[in-house]
């Protein structure tokens, strides 16, 4: 037999740069199945020299395939291996290949969805928004940056992984890893979506409750402060001790609401959302729905 | 707006309509292409902020399977150029997102109409796999490709020949409380993004997690980095005290997926 063909350093590096399009032609027929023979080529090119059989190839990596897509990097790395060993005369038909994407393709997008899609990216999304959110260029960097480093190492190292073990990573998926990760992820997650969804829902009720005239040592009496810097020197020591601006206590819905737990009206807002969208109600209804409570809420004083 | 600026918002409006497909630069995602659009126009500050409130209401969009999450790419990048036509800097920011949301959907439907095209496409693949074409293979995938930046682009290219005086005079006509009712829903919009992700993720195991996270939050010393530490070590003991009988081995730093992989290499 001829000298063996492997796949170097640098075709597999042309494959993982060119599964970077991998959704580029996602369509309805077969999703992603375009991009993965995009991604394929430079393997097919190098393995297989005779037109028949980069036909066959081509054909054969055509196929449906869907997936999160960068955990489309291991599943990369077995094919280029199993198709290594094809085109060097080892007994790997059609049928091997395809069922390896497929077998693979269902439980890594059970871990890649919610891994990048709801972790990864929601926690640097919101670290980067909540920066950007005063105007501060970092935020976006931070986002771009990061994302990209952490995509970019699990891309190329899950390929080369894949590539090396084979077909027996197949077996390694199936083991405790995967649901320690996914398990893993969505303790994170969850915990993280409890801290924003404190932080970042906002509701104001703006009904007075009470209004309460104050004992005449609580409030700081403007009337009577010095005039100049001296009198702002004086209002800043009384308020810091503890008095009030106003005469009267104002205590709002909202101040409420806050004293029972604070964000409790965020919370029970998402669970309703929560609530709705279980209920198949579009995230684009509630979206438009909350905006149109926004602008009633505040023509009518509530909000 | 100068020339060149138009071509910059151009390639950026390109850019986050290949990226609205493809998911891998994050090009789409609302904290980018509101700042690049920002950059290239001279309005970073109101592109930042910009950004950075519509990546809150954008939290859960996600493309999962076959779904089709409301398109970010086309929010942030038309939102973005009516700010800067809008001319009112970062105090625009709220109208700019209530439009923002229509728009989302607008390019929801324009994705899967590119989608549909996309199938034509890969039969003139097919066609060139029979001919053991590799060019005409990769030419067909780029054509896709280009199709989905245009989708962004055009219409960015449609607001850019409003005139300025057109979307201001627009903006300016809004009554206040319009504007400020929906800066209020803009406020409130954020949780239904919580809520999608929450609804992907929530087992009965992990609710005690969100509840700790939730009352931590009110702790406002912490800043999102320390409370996302606090979760890591989180996750990483209840792992360790759920492992039941050996496992295997190492199992170290299990919120980072890339460590656990790189361990087993």
């Amino acid at each position: 037999m001829a000298e063996k063909i492997t796949l170097s350093k640098k075709d597999r590096l042309s494959v993982a740069w060119r599964s970077t399009f991998l959704q580029g032609s996602w369509n309805y027929e077969r999703m992603q199945n375009g991009g993965w023979c995009f991604a394929m080529i430079p393997a097919i090119r190098k393995l297989y020299p005779n037109k028949e059989e980069q036909k066959a190839a081509l054909k054969r990596h055509l196929e449906f395939f869907n997936t999160q897509p960068f955990v489309a990097s291991p599943v990369l790395g077995v094919t280029l291996a199993l198709e290594e060993e094809r085109a060097n005369g080892a007994p790997v038909d059609d049928v091997a290949i395809q069922g390896v994407k497929i077998g693979m393709m269902g439980p890594l997008a059970g871990v890649g969805d919610p891994v990048f899609w709801f972790t990864v990216r929601p926690i640097l999304g919101a670290l980067g928004a909540s920066l950007a959110m005063t105007g501060n260029i970092l935020g976006p960097i931070l986002f771009f940056v990061l994302f990209n480093v952490i995509r970019w190492a699990f891309m190329w190292y899950t390929q080369e992984f894949g590539y090396r073990a084979g077909s027996k990573i197949t077996e390694d998926l199936s083991g405790g890893l995967l649901q320690k990760i996914t398990k893993g992820a969505s303790i994170l997650g969850m915990f993280v979506l409890g801290a924003l969804i404190q932080r970042w829902v906002s509701i104001n009720f703006k009904p007075v409750v009470s209004t309460v005239k104050l004992d005449d040592k609580a409030f700081i009496h403007w009337s009577e402060l010095p005039a100049g810097g001296e009198g702002i020197q004086q209002a800043f020591m009384q308020y810091t001790s503890g008095m009030s601006l106003t005469p009267e206590k104002v205590t709002t819905l909202q101040s409420n609401f806050d004293s029972l737990l604070p964000g409790l009206m965020p919370l029970l807002l998402t669970l309703l959302c929560m609530w709705l969208l279980k209920k198949n109600v579009s995230p684009i209804v509630i979206i438009l729905g909350l905006f149109v409570v926004g602008i009633l809420g505040h023509l009518v004083g509530l909000l | 707006m100068s020339v060149v600026s138009m071509i910059l918002v151009l390639v950026v409006a390109f850019l986050a309509g290949v990226e609205s497909v493809t998911d891998e630069f994050q090009f789409h995602q609302p904290l980018v292409a509101c700042t690049l659009i920002g950059l290239v126009t001279g309005n970073l500050e109101a592109g930042i902020v910009l950004g950075g409130s519509l990546q809150m209401i954008a939290m859960g969009w996600a493309n999962i399977g076959a779904a089709i999450a409301p398109d970010a790419a086309l929010a942030s990048v038309a939102s973005a150029i009516i700010l800067v036509l809008g001319g009112q800097g970062t105090a625009g920011v709220s109208t700019a997102i209530a439009v923002a949301i229509p728009l989302a959907v607008a390019g929801l439907f324009l994705t899967m109409i590119v989608r549909t095209l996309s199938v034509a496409c890969v039969h003139r693949m097919d066609a060139a796999a029979e001919n053991a074409d590799l060019k005409g293979v990769q030419m067909w995938h780029i054509i896709a490709i280009i199709m989905q930046g245009l989708r962004i682009m055009i219409p960015a290219a449609a607001l850019l020949f409003i005139p300025a005086a057109t979307v201001q005079g627009f903006l300016e006509s809004m009554p206040a409380w319009l504007t400020d009712g929906m800066a209020i829903g803009g406020g409130m919009v954020v949780a239904v993004g919580y809520a999608l992700v929450i609804n992907m993720m929530a087992t009965k195991e992990v609710w005690p997690f969100f509840v700790i996270g939730f009352c931590l939050a009110a702790i406002s010393n912490l800043t999102l980095i320390a409370l996302g530490a606090i979760a890591i070590s989180f996750a990483l003991i209840y792992l360790k005290l759920s492992e039941s009988g050996g496992g295997n081995g190492g199992g170290g730093n299990v919120g980072d997926p890339l460590d656990d992989i790189l361990n087993d290499y």
